[in-house]
């Protein structure tokens, strides 16, 4: 093939070519385009093109680097020997002495739990450490109802709530929970660990601010996790140190797109016990435009004249608080977590909240129990009045004759949090470790001495959170629940054994050596 | 329906005269959960509603549990078995009898014949992933045509409601009174703008237990799905939706008789975290046996299979620790793994190569940045995977955990009873030693109808998550009788309770997802997964198909589940159907048969034949023949689209499913 032949056929293409484009629609027009707005200059339309082709591309772009920075090439050999060379460390670590001897001590429970417990080891004990407070757990009306329930729907649901797993009696219980509260709406989770831990993600997004109390428990902890959301901290229960956070807050967002704002804080703090300040949060929230998460895990059916949590206490109007999340398993002797509030913070929550659409609704008989027992503590509200009653006997035993601990939560709090003395600690110089084996030793103590009582787990969980917050530590703790099952008697005996078994371990000769205490 | 089928329960809902005498219980039809609540009506005030249930509920148990004595149904029983002598010797069962029997057989429906039992095994062998079928380019052209004309309408609805619409109903979505808007990102805008479209499919109340059938309540909106009433009337519908793989769900029998028992026993809490005093001989007695039913020396267990997922991660791996997990791994693993602290990446589903290359560049590279080698590298697989349908490659996978070093933590939470001879999971199913795996997670709500979640492991992984894990150590421990039920329902797989049964329930579901599956593939549906998981997804892409086949299959009362975004890609929304031991080859039927006609009528049978539903081979000519057969008669490729009759699928359907499915 000569020369010629190539060109004729160059050109016969390039005819081709122009036919076939000027039978494309619109392509008179282009070129008119071309010629009226460049001169005629295709140059200059073709620079035009490019320009435009690289800002589409850079349009559609990723804003984030792609390529893969500090990439080390290598050859498959190598990897290979990199393969063989690599050892994991051990999956867990092996156990700290500490942990297998606690390990070993942990009460086990033979048959139910009540006022009087029996262990595995024969012994029957006065349990102050199940958060029976009213003995619902032996009451056989609610005992009669779950059977009922499960003679009826059987044990578990078996589907996420989405899918047929939604039960009549769920929306009883939801239905109840929302009258017995005065809210909107409630939804009811099956497990009450993880209820606010989802709670807190399903609004709160990347870019929200979220306002937290530093004594916050740890499931919270875990829903501040995974919220994404920027947290600030205010030191505990110090209401004067939120409204400079948020007015800090304000001030840094005043000029930005206006952002959700939660305050995330609990009716009754789980690590310390005492009491929130209710009507002066909402003043705040109303004044700086948050919304309030509220935490009533340890309130609900406990403060208040009928049990229904901080807003009945402190005559707050519940749907002043945008979400009250409350626990079923408590007192309430049943099980799951729920949430109560607006319609819409109820139905938004149905499709978003992981824990509720990726888990298996509550069991029916729970729920009824639930149900049940709500309907018990409202027409029995004196039963409230004999719990605080015992309360305020034990308290008389611990706190004000005790030379060592004191009590850290609220008066109508029936899980007494006794920790340290701040005078002891400094006197015998306690680190955290040492305080917690103390405390594990007046357990072992009051145990040894006829009654179950527990302390503070997981404070090495709660502070191990990826939060940076290193200026809160849990202080370890002795954990005393008083219960309605036992007599003003019993119980005054019990306040009497732990404050013998505290004294006892404080004046040990071991845990004695660095000097008399204070008191 | 033009198929007439034998079952007593097809009857629609309540008569209304039933309605109407609410003291008289439901005598006629056996349909004894909707006359319970036929009391129970929209206008009542909730203290008289509660009261009222109160009662018929005590009545309906008794009625139940005592059937010979019981009062309230005294009249039914005594016009039926009258004093008078019986004249002849066959005495029909009385009308208590036939009532228990039907509410017992809605439960758990009786095996009509014992060739309706397969043992599902894969032994030895590498698991190939499944053929996945497309359908014609026409469909998804218009699935993505739908999706964007749906987004585009509901942008303009937004534009506009959000200037002049209810401002009751746009109230979250705008800024309100210096107050952010609640719920303002994509997802909100799929659940108002596409989901409530077909809202109606999702989260239908039901009654009564969630066995062979499941009572909806029949609700209704008059607002476009935002709020619904409940019209007080019932349906009973055939169950492909629960979760209730051996049957367990069921509110008489072994287990229910236990679980009651320890309600009575135990009451109806621990009231207290594992780590207080919620730690009871039951529930030790509970990870012992769960711990040998998956093979491993320790277990523990949760209230929830969740926060199973979610509080364990944490506790095995941190910072500088690299967490590799499949795809579709559910949310509670993303969740637990988003806690823990360490690196995540995620591999292509169920595809082998693809972690043998992101093992290697993690090895090879270390830790971004800084170069150091991987403190230890988890690799996260569910047994079988709820939304596919898929079996992981636990042989492949296994392969590469020798080579490679690295932990192993697999969720079994619907492979536990659900797959392999014994009920075991996947390492029963492909005959692998469970010690081989690091950490087996599964939960109880499945397969063994209670509720909660169990980790296997060695001794000292599980003393350490004893210790470690917040949900063991704050969160509530499990309910005794929920417990109860895990136990004696683990006693009749093994055995223990009730010999055969268990066996039975498991032989059955093997069958029954064999039989369905085959059928369904041999009608001409796109279907997901491996031959013997009892998820059979079919696949409907439009989503205006979505709660048409809801709808149409309501209609046939079987209710089933949909499954689409988020779950799923946006295109390809499916429907689920989850097999249980509960049903019986009629049952299996009789969906077929529904799939049959609503297939027709939406135009779903798109399969090409690729992924199975051929033609059986001729007489004489078996599998391994099959290359050399087609070769003969000029039959190479040629895949012929299987779209048989349902007399022909249900004919052969039962010999077929036990050869390799094709």
């Amino acid at each position: 093939m000569d020369l010629h032949e190539v060109q004729s056929h160059l050109n016969q293409w390039l005819d081709e070519a122009v036919v076939v484009f000027q039978k494309v629609p619109g392509s008179a027009v282009l070129i008119r385009y071309v010629r009226s707005s460049y001169q005629n200059d295709p140059v200059r339309s073709a620079i035009e093109l490019v320009l435009f082709i690289f800002f589409i591309r850079y349009l559609l772009a990723p804003s984030y680097s792609t390529s893969k920075q500090n990439y080390v090439k290598l050859t498959e050999d190598e990897i290979d020997e990199l393969v063989d060379e690599w050892t994991p460390e051990p999956l867990v670590p092996a156990p700290t002495p500490a942990e297998e001897a606690e390990l070993e001590k942990l009460p086990v429970l033979v048959g139910p739990t009540g006022p009087k417990s029996k262990l595995a080891n024969g012994k029957t004990v006065t349990n102050l450490a199940s958060y029976n407070f009213y003995n619902l757990n032996a009451n056989e009306q609610i005992k009669e109802k779950a059977i009922q329930t499960l003679r009826t729907y059987g044990v578990g649901p078996c589907g996420p709530p989405q899918f047929y797993g939604t039960q009549d009696v769920h929306m009883k219980t939801e239905a109840d929970i929302a009258s017995y509260l005065g809210t909107e709406g409630c939804i009811v989770y099956s497990n009450s660990f993880a209820t606010i831990s989802s709670v807190i993600p399903a609004f709160c997004k990347r870019g929200d601010v979220i306002v937290a109390d530093r004594a916050v428990n740890c499931s919270i902890r875990r829903g501040l996790e995974i919220s994404r959301s920027s947290i600030k901290w205010y030191n505990h229960n110090d209401l004067e140190d939120l409204e400079r956070v948020m007015r800090k807050v304000v001030q840094e967002q005043a000029r930005k797109k206006l952002t959700r704002r939660f305050i995330v804080t609990e009716a009754l703090f789980e690590t310390i016990g005492d009491v929130n300040n209710l009507p002066k949060l909402i003043e705040l929230k109303e004044k700086y435009k948050f919304r309030i998460i509220l935490d009533e895990t340890w309130s609900f059916g406990v403060l208040g004249r009928t049990g229904r949590g901080l807003t009945e206490a402190q005559n707050v109007d519940p749907q002043q608080v945008d979400m009250i999340v409350g626990s079923m398993a408590g007192p309430l002797c049943a099980g799951g977590g729920f949430c109560a509030g607006s319609k819409d913070v109820v139905e938004h929550q149905r499709i978003t909240s992981a824990a509720f659409t990726f888990s298996a609704a509550l069991p029916a008989m729970l729920a009824m129990t639930a149900s049940e027992s709500l309907n018990v503590l409202q027409s029995n509200p004196e039963i409230l009045q004999q719990c605080r009653e015992n309360i305020r006997l034990m308290r008389a035993q611990l706190d004000p004759r005790s030379d060592w601990v004191m009590c850290t939560s609220a008066p109508e709090n029936p899980i007494m949090i006794l920790v340290l003395k701040p005078e002891v600690i400094k006197a015998r110089r306690l680190s955290v470790e040492d305080q917690d084996r103390l405390m594990q030793e007046c357990v072992d103590e009051a145990l040894a001495n006829g009654v179950l009582i527990s302390r503070l787990k997981g404070n090495s969980i709660t502070i191990h959170t990826s939060l940076k917050d290193g200026t809160w530590a849990v202080q370890p703790a002795l954990k005393v629940c008083v219960t309605t099952g036992l007599s003003k008697k019993d119980i005054e005996k019990a306040g009497v054994t732990i404050r013998h078994a505290i004294t006892k371990v404080m004046t040990r000769k071991t845990n004695n050596k660095l000097g008399v205490p204070a008191a | 329906m033009p198929r007439k089928l034998s079952n007593p329960f097809a009857s629609p809902s309540m008569p209304p005269s039933e309605k109407a005498g609410e003291r008289r219980p439901s005598q006629s039809k056996g349909n004894r959960l909707a006359g319970f609540f036929s009391t129970k009506s929209k206008e009542q005030s909730p203290a008289t509603q509660t009261h009222q249930q109160g009662v018929s509920q005590q009545m309906t148990s008794t009625a139940m549990s005592l059937p010979t004595i019981s009062l309230s149904t005294a009249s039914a029983a005594g016009e039926l078995s009258s004093d008078e002598p019986p004249t002849t010797l066959f005495q029909p069962p009385s009308a208590d009898e036939t009532r228990t029997r039907q509410r017992a057989e809605a439960e758990f429906g009786p095996l009509l014949s014992p060739s309706h039992r397969y043992v599902s095994a894969h032994h030895g062998k590498r698991l190939d992933p499944p053929i996945e079928d497309e359908p014609p380019y026409y469909y998804l052209l218009t699935t993505y045509i739908s999706y964007l004309l749906l987004i585009f309408c509901g942008h303009v609805r937004d534009f506009f409601g959000k200037r002049f619409g209810d401002k009751k109903h746009y109230r979250p979505l705008k800024a309100f009174n210096g107050y952010a808007p609640l719920n303002d990102d994509f997802d909100n805008f799929y659940v108002r703008r596409l989901k409530r479209r077909l809202d109606d499919c999702f989260a239908r109340p039901t009654t009564g237990v969630p066995g062979r059938y499941i009572t909806l309540m029949d609700r209704k909106s008059d607002d476009f799905n935002r709020s619904y009433k409940l019209t007080g009337t019932y349906t009973e519908t055939l169950n492909v939706s629960s979760y209730n793989y051996l049957g367990f769900a069921q509110s008489e029998g072994p287990c229910a008789d236990a679980a009651e028992e320890c309600v009575r026993k135990y009451g109806m809490s621990f009231c207290s975290p594992r780590a207080d005093a919620g730690t009871s001989d039951l529930v030790l007695e509970v990870e012992r046996e769960v711990a040998q039913f998956v093979g491993k020396p320790a277990a523990m267990v949760f209230s929830m299979g969740f926060v199973t997922n979610a509080g364990t991660f944490p506790a095995l791996v941190s910072k500088g620790c690299l967490i590799i997990s499949d795809e579709l791994n559910h949310a509670s693993i993303r969740v637990g793994a988003r806690l823990s602290g360490a690196v995540i990446r995620s591999f292509k589903h169920n595809n082998m190569d693809d972690l043998e290359k992101k093992l290697r560049e993690a090895i090879a590279q270390g830790q971004p940045r800084t170069h150091r080698p991987w403190k230890k590298i988890l690799v996260v697989v569910e047994g079988l995977y709820s939304m596919e349908g898929t079996m992981v490659d636990l042989p492949g996978v296994l392969e590469l955990k020798r080579k490679y070093k690295f932990f192993l933590y697999m969720d079994e939470a619907h492979s536990i009873g659900a797959v392999g001879p014994n009920g075991r999971g996947v390492c029963d199913y492909f005959g692998v030693d469970p010690g081989e795996i690091d950490i087996l997670m599964g939960t109880l709500t499945k397969s063994f109808g209670a509720n909660g979640g169990y980790v296997a492991a060695e001794k000292h992984i599980i003393d350490k998550l004893r210790m470690t894990n917040p949900a063991a150590l704050l969160g509530e421990s499990p309910a005794p009788s929920v417990l109860m039920q895990i136990l004696s329902s683990l006693r009749v797989i093994t055995g223990q309770i009730a010999p055969g049964q268990g066996e039975e329930r498991l032989q059955r579901i093997a069958f029954n997802s064999r039989y369905l599956r085959l059928g369904l593939k041999r009608l001409g549906f796109i279907v997901y997964g491996h031959d013997d998981s009892p998820i059979i997804p079919i696949m409907l892409y439009n989503p205006g198909k979505m709660s048409a086949f809801s709808h149409e299959m309501l209609k046939r009362k079987i209710s089933v589940v949909l499954v689409g975004y988020p779950a799923t890609p946006l295109i390809s929304s499916r429907a689920r159907f989850c097999i249980s031991a509960a049903h019986n080859k009629e049952d299996m039927d009789r969906l077929l048969a529904a799939c049959d006609e609503v297939g027709d009528i939406l135009q779903l049978k798109f399969s090409t034949g690729v992924a199975g539903g051929q033609e059986p081979l001729p007489e004489g000519v078996t599998p391994e023949m099959e290359k050399e057969w087609r070769k003969a008669n000029g039959l190479e490729g040629v895949i012929k689209p299987p779209r048989w009759k349902l007399e022909d699928v249900i004919a052969r359907g039962v010999e077929d499913c036990k050869q390799p499915l094709r």
